[in-house]
């Protein structure tokens, strides 16, 4: 009995990818250890390697198709007789666990693509098929389709050719291309002196650009994720958000901190929080979190502008995703300005980052049972544009924050706050919030499920918002 | 085995040099005495007593009232600054610091008017009174503060090296810390940093012996600080730092390594403060004797006199200095007593840069 290949997935997050090239041939005896193929993900280019020993049967594949799900059967091996028995098909030596479990498999033995253990966040990479405005964009601007990640890349790209004193530093930003590939190519034009791979010593590098900002360069220092920031934190509080104040303006530290931020999938409790509260509480920086590739590139290229130190928090699960974005020469937005992203006149849903999607998604729901959701896409968080959520909250009486983050001393926290200051007698109904649970994140699928906001408790909180629960 | 107590004298006899080399990696040459010539020994103890006076003053203003939060002295240390930075270039070095910044500032030239105002918190104050002691910053005199984070100058510093190489501009950065400092995380982090992209950096570790209270021998697994560096194959050198003309030789000798393209350099300036580590210091944790002995002994004011003397200039120019020290002083504190407090509204103002 044949061995089955499957297409294996390398990453938390990979669905996909492209099978880039076949090392071995039919009839090659293969043993294990052996590079079968190069298989590209959204990340990287990695190697499969073989499990078992025996003889390339068959290519299901052939080298160079794209968008091959995890778990196709890719090739089939002819083993020895023992070797042969086993009904599971060999796991991926990179990344074992992501296999999808044998219990499971078992039971899918014929499908094409055997169930994959499901995440948490599969229920925030949510498809919004809500039509987008963004009102800013004149009628008639050619559009280009990018992915969250080619768009940062491209802002810093471009930002970097107008500008010598930009360098981009960080773990793994320049020969390895990024640890999520965001800063893919970027060595290979601008070269080492400013794509600059760092040892792992985030509270070091962190320290190193800002003195490298407050002595004149544009530094933007990437973390792996925000998660490794919080060894760094200092530096980007105290020494970056205070210098303009404490040296009364006269010295300045325009550096951009970036990187992933918020939850992952099935990474655990340290790899997996969202600190926009931690940062937009902080007065001397201004503080970022964009949803879609247009914004994500508009506001990295003002952010990397700034005169100001700038947090600028990505999401990782929102990176290999596409949007439409303006196919103009230097699009650059404005810091501090909320979007629009939907009309509606009955209730505001206001959300930032991967939590846009769930509001858009929730408010295209919505729309079926007639409610009329606005939603609003933050975008900044420091400074909070409240004038924008005010007028809507003027028009609509409701308001629905979804965050996904803490509760406590969340964003959510701080707009009810705003609404009650500002917009209280706007108010038809309490402010509601849609957080994640007020729980470290747990790993377990079902728990990591139930600990992640997700649209069905955005559409109950805004029933209820709308008494209509 | 316990460690030793504290050294009762605080600094060696003479200047140290770089250890034995422990390979055939190329080291720095041994520092030599500076040899001053009599403006220039007369420039040096104009600064160190400008330095005295001024930190005498303010430990007064203090004590009235006029000075508030954390006051760190410099007392005692004077010829670590005004040796170290006699040497650097003005026009392209950088300097950063920990908190006990006032003296930096003095021996860069520094009007003692807008830092006394800083430490009254009054709109004339360099950080126009919103840094205070601990915070203060002349982009100006390429001096980058006056930072209140044990240890955060450090990488900050290593920053400013790391625009000097990138713009080939060729500056070097100066980063001062203390004994305390030298046992933090981040300094290492520098280090490693700093001599795998060979930055042009001077390290000093001002030793004044003491961190807070806790002493060197107290704190430290290898109290040799000057060999901190050599994990990462950064020299270092001990130097006397109550020999200005020790502190100025071994400068030139760190500068021309640096310069040269070497990578970083640590320097340990053994020396000592006189005062408490703030204004509030209990003093318990060393005799009153420990410090007379020093004060008596290795006094780096005092020792330059003798060479001022040796060198021909008589006790009555060092009089007339005294003289117009005391009144530079004088006016500065007059300046930093009626100068005005900021204005209200500047508690808004320069929060940040741009308007959003």
């Amino acid at each position: 009995m044949a061995i089955e290949l499957k297409m294996p997935a390398l990453s938390p997050t990979m669905e996909e990818g492209t099978l880039a090239k076949w090392l071995v041939k039919e009839g090659d005896e293969v043993k294990s250890g052996d590079i079968l193929a190069e298989i590209e993900t959204d990340k990287a280019t990695m190697e499969y390697e073989a499990v078992d020993e025996g003889t390339v049967a068959q290519i299901l594949i052939a080298e160079g198709t794209d968008n091959v799900k995890v778990g196709t059967v890719i090739a089939l091996i002819a083993g020895e007789g023992e070797e042969a028995a086993p009904a599971t098909g060999p796991a991926p030596a990179p990344a074992p666990a992501e296999q999808a479990p044998t219990a499971a498999e078992a039971k899918s033995e014929s499908a094409e693509a055997p169930k994959k253990a499901e995440s948490g966040t599969d229920q925030l990479a949510v498809k919004a098929k809500a039509q987008v405005a963004d009102p800013d964009i004149p009628a008639g601007t050619a559009m280009v389709k990018l992915t969250v990640r080619e768009a940062l890349r491209d802002a810093m790209a471009e930002e970097m050719r107008a500008d010598d004193r930009i360098f981009v530093m960080g773990e793994e930003v320049a020969e390895y291309q990024g640890a999520y590939k965001v800063t893919q190519g970027l060595l290979d034009e601008f070269g080492a002196r400013r794509v600059v791979d760092t040892p792992i010593t985030e509270y070091g590098f962190a320290g190193l650009g800002t003195g490298a900002a407050m002595g004149g360069l544009r530094p933007i220092i990437e973390f792996m994720t925000f998660n490794f920031a919080m060894q760094a934190i200092d530096h980007i509080i105290n020494s970056a958000a205070k210098t303009n104040y404490m040296s009364g303006g006269q010295m300045r530290c325009p550096i951009v901190f970036r990187g992933p931020n918020g939850a992952a999938s099935r990474v655990g409790a340290q790899h997996s929080q969202n600190y926009a509260p931690w940062y937009a509480s902080v007065p001397g920086l201004i503080v970022i979190a964009p949803y879609d590739a247009a914004d994500a590139k508009g506001l990295l290229k003002a952010a990397i502008r700034s005169e100001d130190p700038v947090v600028f928090l990505e999401n990782e699960l929102l990176y290999g995703r596409s949007f439409e974005v303006p196919d103009v020469e230097d699009y650059v937005l404005p810091i501090g300005k909320a979007r629009i992203m939907r009309e509606g006149n009955d209730v505001t849903i206001v959300s930032y980052s991967i939590g846009v999607g769930l509001a858009l998604e929730a408010a295209e729901a919505l729309a079926g049972e007639g409610i009329d959701a606005e939603v609003i896409d933050l975008r900044t968080l420091r400074p909070l544009d409240t004038a924008t959520v005010l007028a809507s909250l003027k028009k609509t009486n409701r308001m629905v924050v979804v965050e996904e983050g803490w509760p406590t001393c969340s964003i959510a926290s701080e707009l009810a706050m705003v609404a009650m200051e500002q917009g209280f007698d706007d108010l038809d109904a309490p402010v509601m919030r849609v957080t994640d649970e007020d729980v470290p994140l747990p790993y377990a699928a079902n728990l990591e499920k139930a600990a992640l906001v997700d649209t069905p408790r955005v559409i109950a909180a805004v029933k209820a918002a709308c008494n209509r629960g | 085995m316990a460690k030793a107590p504290a050294r009762k004298t605080a600094a060696p006899k003479k200047t140290a040099s770089t250890p034995a080399p422990t390979s055939n990696r190329e080291t720095p040459r041994d520092p030599a005495p500076y040899e001053a010539t009599p403006e220039e020994l007369e420039t040096f103890y104009r600064e160190m007593l400008l330095i005295r006076r001024f930190e005498e003053k303010a430990g007064q203003l203090y004590g009235l009232g006029l000075i508030g939060g954390f006051c760190h002295l410099y007392i005692g240390q004077e010829a670590v600054a005004v040796g170290l930075q006699s040497a650097l270039d003005g026009d392209k070095d950088s300097v950063i610091t920990g908190y006990r910044d006032h003296g930096h500032m003095l021996a860069y030239g520094i009007d003692p008017k807008v830092i006394m105002a800083e430490l009254t918190g009054r709109a004339a104050g360099i950080s126009r009174g919103k840094g205070g002691s601990m915070h203060m910053f002349s982009v100006e005199h390429k001096f980058y503060g006056g930072h209140g984070i044990v240890g955060a100058q450090v990488a900050l510093g290593t920053g400013l090296a790391f625009a000097h190489k990138y713009r080939g501009d060729g500056g070097v950065a100066m980063a001062y810390f203390g004994d305390g400092a030298a046992n933090q995380g981040q300094v290492y982090e520098s280090f490693n940093m700093a001599e795998l992209w060979k930055l042009p950096i001077i390290f000093v570790i001002e030793n004044n012996q003491y961190a807070m209270g806790t002493s060197v021998n107290r704190s430290s697994a290898e109290d040799q600080l000057y060999r901190r560096g050599e994990s990462f194959r950064i020299p270092g050198m001990q130097i006397d730092g109550m020999d200005v003309l020790a502190v100025r030789g071994a400068a030139e000798a760190a500068l021309e390594w640096v310069r040269a393209g070497k990578g970083p350099i640590l320097l340990e300036l053994k020396t000592y403060r006189y005062r408490g580590h703030s204004m509030s210091d209990p003093a318990k944790y060393r005799s009153r004797e420990e410090v007379q002995a020093v004060r008596d002994k290795s006094d780096a004011i005092e020792g330059l006199k003798k060479l001022m003397l040796d060198a021909g200039i008589g006790e009555e120019k060092i009089k007339e200095i005294d003289k117009e020290i005391r009144q530079v002083v004088n006016e500065a504190a007059d300046f930093a007593e009626s100068a005005p407090e900021p204005e209200l509204s500047d508690l808004y103002t320069d929060v940040l840069v741009e308007q959003y």
